[in-house]
């Protein structure tokens, strides 16, 4: 708003000043106008910290102090019994992490989830971007599609999800039987039930990122795949040495995206399991997110669950390094070439 | 300057009406945010508790299917109290509605003015939270005497303080299908199949063999190992935690007997590998895959609504090899809340016998006041969907005979540990029993570690 009041600020040469009586105003009238002026600088000068201020101030409130708390209390022996009651334990509950079989557990359980669930979510996503790409009857409908399943809720899905991979009355199961593969207890195994858990995560994000590819695909320019015809290159050709050089940043940004979201896995495979927070019976699918409310929300150690927190927080902050370490490398390349 | 000037007037007060819209846009924005955090209602909207048109509203937090409400209770105090208004809130799950009572009461706000505890928590709770309930013993028309000294005792701190008010208990009988068991050549009459098994817990899991022997196709006997398990730790006294509140469950003979029990049945090959309150189980009701699960009274609703009219008739509830305790609640009345008196009197109404006995009647609860047993509305207690088996007189003698349990703060993490990683994975991954244990203490240990 300041700056429309400033754009609004006529030109010398306007009309503003023009049809003024009086030229020179009395002293007091100037002395009002000097005071005015100069809460009128004030204002375009503070006013539009004002304006952004309640984002701040939420952001402060809802984002940074619970990240700072958290990191406070990551470092104290916090039961949620006495959440106040807080007990100095310095770094005890990252160095415990350490040693916490749960913990790398959950890690490595987030890590085999994560890369089962990105990568063919990307690959399947470039593919459905690539076919809506082409000119088809009722392309709208088809993007309307390929965006519901994000738009469902986690819950809704994950117990849809949950009865499919059934194991005495699953569909999935039962489809299997048909071509005559026995019934296969999803839950119970350690790949199974990774896989079931991120077929979910597939179900609901491919469409998204599909829609993102799109986008970037039809700002692609015509005369590429043009002249790319004129030199006899293929449609496969034409896929792998003009749209995918030209969607480089793109496929940037959504692995990062898919990473985040990987490494925050939680309401998947809480709904999943049906029941507490263990992740199975031999922490199968327990994810880093999983174990974080383990501690917290059922075992009550808020310390641990802090510190927990704050581990995820830091791989976090590596991969966004690798990312930007990446990015450099491409952006490099692209300039030597 | 001279430009400037006449056009800030100008524009002036469009100007200055354009940032009140906003400041009043922010403050609103701020206002709610703020009111979401601090109100949180969840019954729409309707403002906190405390007096309004000279009524008296108590708010009531609990859990699950609580039975309250249901049974017609909070209708019938209203009507006999015109000048109080009962609104309850409800959490399905209790392991999300614990967490949120204990941060209530950490923080001291946003809690209703009676508070539901499951029989998991009552340990941790009355130890651990203690200073910031009401001592209920005093409350008029709370009479020690009319309860079950075992659930006064769970409820009471060591210094006397009654915190939790019993409102049921869970003393166990065993469900069986009646056509499943004529099918297998067992008997079928509830006399005769509690005799079964009577007094011992190692002949329920002969009577399973013997079915196995002539099983109807694709029928197990018992639902799961878990469950076995955790009926058995039900009928002693200690289980977990010894009287002095040492954690023994590692040494304890009887967790071992139970354990080794669950263990059998898995290894016999004579559960449907389930896991309870799972999706997959409830299936399992509705297709009848399996012809026996120890049963606390709060269950049978359950497995009525589960089973529905297909297994209508089909069901019979007979005694259980000992008699055992599962589950049970306590409702609590925080100091914080804004109404603590009213609430007193109410929670103290709701727990008397006569309540107790209205609730069973309806909801299948099983009193906690053993002063109901006697009330025609529990001694002549029928259960038309279980083939009118005279579910008052088999529960009441289960709840007679059954154990005064030494708890502990985590007997629920212990407990669900034991189950839910340790048998499971025998009963489901074929695990053996040695591993099988080490899993789980070694999940109890990572549990309990600070």
């Amino acid at each position: 708003m300041a700056s429309e009041s400033r754009t609004a600020a006529p030109s010398p040469t306007g009309e503003g000043a023009a049809p003024r009586p009086e030229d020179t105003p009395p002293k007091s009238d100037a002395r009002r106008r000097e005071r005015r002026s100069r809460r009128y600088r004030l204002d375009v000068k503070w006013s539009p910290y004002a304006y952004i201020a309640p984002f701040f101030l939420f952001f402060a409130a809802f984002g940074l102090f619970p990240l700072l708390y958290t990191g406070w209390a990551s470092l104290h022996r916090v039961e949620l019994t006495a959440p106040t009651d807080m007990e100095w334990a310095g770094l005890h509950n990252y160095s415990r992490l350490l040693s916490d079989e749960f913990f790398w557990n959950a890690l490595k359980n987030t890590f085999t989830i994560g890369i089962i669930s990105t990568v063919p979510q990307l690959l399947m996503a470039l593919g459905i971007a690539h076919l809506l790409n082409y000119r088809l009857r009722g392309s709208m409908f088809y993007r309307v599609a390929a965006l519901t399943p994000y738009a469902t809720s986690v819950a809704a899905a994950t117990l849809v999800f949950a009865l499919l991979f059934g194991r005495d009355y699953g569909m999935i199961n039962w489809g299997l039987g048909l071509i005559g593969i026995d019934n296969i207890d999803w839950q119970t195994g350690d790949w199974t039930s990774q896989i079931a858990v991120s077929s979910i995560v597939i179900w609901r994000w491919t469409g998204y990122n599909a829609l993102i590819y799109l986008a970037a695909m039809q700002s692609i320019s015509h005369d590429l795949y043009e002249s790319a015809a004129l030199d006899g290159a293929s449609r496969w050709r034409q896929f792998i040495h003009v749209t995918l050089p030209q969607l480089r940043p793109t496929i940037l940004f959504t692995c990062v995206v898919s990473t985040i979201g990987a490494v925050q896995l939680f309401g998947e495979p809480l709904l999943f399991s049906g029941s507490g927070a263990t992740g199975g019976a031999n922490h199968q699918y327990q994810t880093l997110g999983l174990y974080l409310y383990e501690q917290g929300w059922v075992n009550l150690h808020l310390g641990r669950a802090s510190a927990i927190a704050w581990a995820m927080f830091l791989i976090l902050l590596l991969i966004g390094a690798v990312n930007w370490l990446i990015a450099r490398r491409l952006r490099k390349s692209e300039g030597d070439s | 300057m001279r430009i400037t000037v006449p056009n800030r007037r100008a524009s002036s007060p469009r100007r200055r009406s354009r940032r009140l819209v906003a400041v009043a846009a922010v403050a609103a924005l701020g206002a709610g945010l703020l009111a979401g955090c601090a109100e949180d209602s969840d019954d729409g909207g309707r403002a906190g508790s405390g007096s309004k048109d000279g009524k008296t509203t108590i708010k009531v937090g609990v859990f699950g299917v609580f039975g309250l409400k249901e049974a017609g209770l909070y209708d019938e105090y209203m009507k006999k109290n015109p000048d109080i208004v009962i609104e309850q809130t409800s959490i399905e799950r209790n392991e999300n509605y614990y967490p949120r009572l204990l941060t209530r009461l950490g923080a001291g706000s946003g809690l209703a003015d009676i508070q539901a505890v499951e029989v998991n928590n009552i340990a941790e709770i009355v130890e651990t939270q203690s200073d910031k309930l009401v001592d209920l013993s005093k409350t008029p028309g709370v009479d020690k005497n009319k309860y079950l000294d075992w659930k006064w005792q769970q409820g009471t701190t060591k210094d006397g303080k009654t915190v939790g008010l019993g409102t049921d208990i869970g003393p166990q009988g065993i469900c069986y299908r009646k056509d499943l068991f004529k099918k297998a050549g067992l008997p079928t009459d509830r006399d005769k199949v509690s005799e079964l098994w009577a007094g011992d817990w190692n002949k329920y899991l002969e009577a399973g063999k013997k079915y196995k022997k002539n099983a109807p196709k694709n029928t197990a006997f018992v639902d799961s190992a878990g469950g076995v398990m955790a009926a058995v730790t039900g009928s002693y006294e200690d289980r977990y935690y010894d009287k002095s509140g040492e954690i023994i469950y590692k040494s304890n003979p009887r967790v071992k007997e139970a354990w080794d029990l669950g263990v059998d049945f898995a290894e016999e090959g004579l559960t449907a590998k389930l896991q309870q309150f799972q999706k997959t189980w409830d299936q399992a009701y509705a297709n009848g895959t399996f012809a026996t699960v120890s049963c606390p009274a709060w269950m049978l609703g359950y497995i009525k609504g589960k089973a529905g009219e297909k297994g209508e008739d089909q069901w019979d509830v007979a005694q259980a090899p000992m008699p055992s305790n599962w589950g049970g609640s306590f409702i609590t009345v925080p100091k914080a809340g804004k109404n603590t008196e009213e609430a007193a009197k109410l929670a103290a109404w709701l727990t008397a016998p006569e309540q107790q006995a209205k609730l069973f009647d309806k909801q299948g609860s099983f009193p906690s006041a053993s002063a109901a047993y006697d009330l025609p509305q529990v001694a002549d207690a029928k259960h038309p969907y279980f083939s009118d088996a005279p579910i008052g007189k088999i529960f009441a003698k289960a709840a007679e005979g059954a154990p005064v349990q030494i708890l502990g703060p985590k007997d629920l993490i212990i407990a669900q540990n034991l189950g839910d990683v340790g048998m499971l994975q025998v009963d489901q991954k074929g695990t053996s029993s040695e591993e099988a244990w080490k899993a789980a203490t070694k999940a109890i240990d990572n549990a309990l570690d600070k």
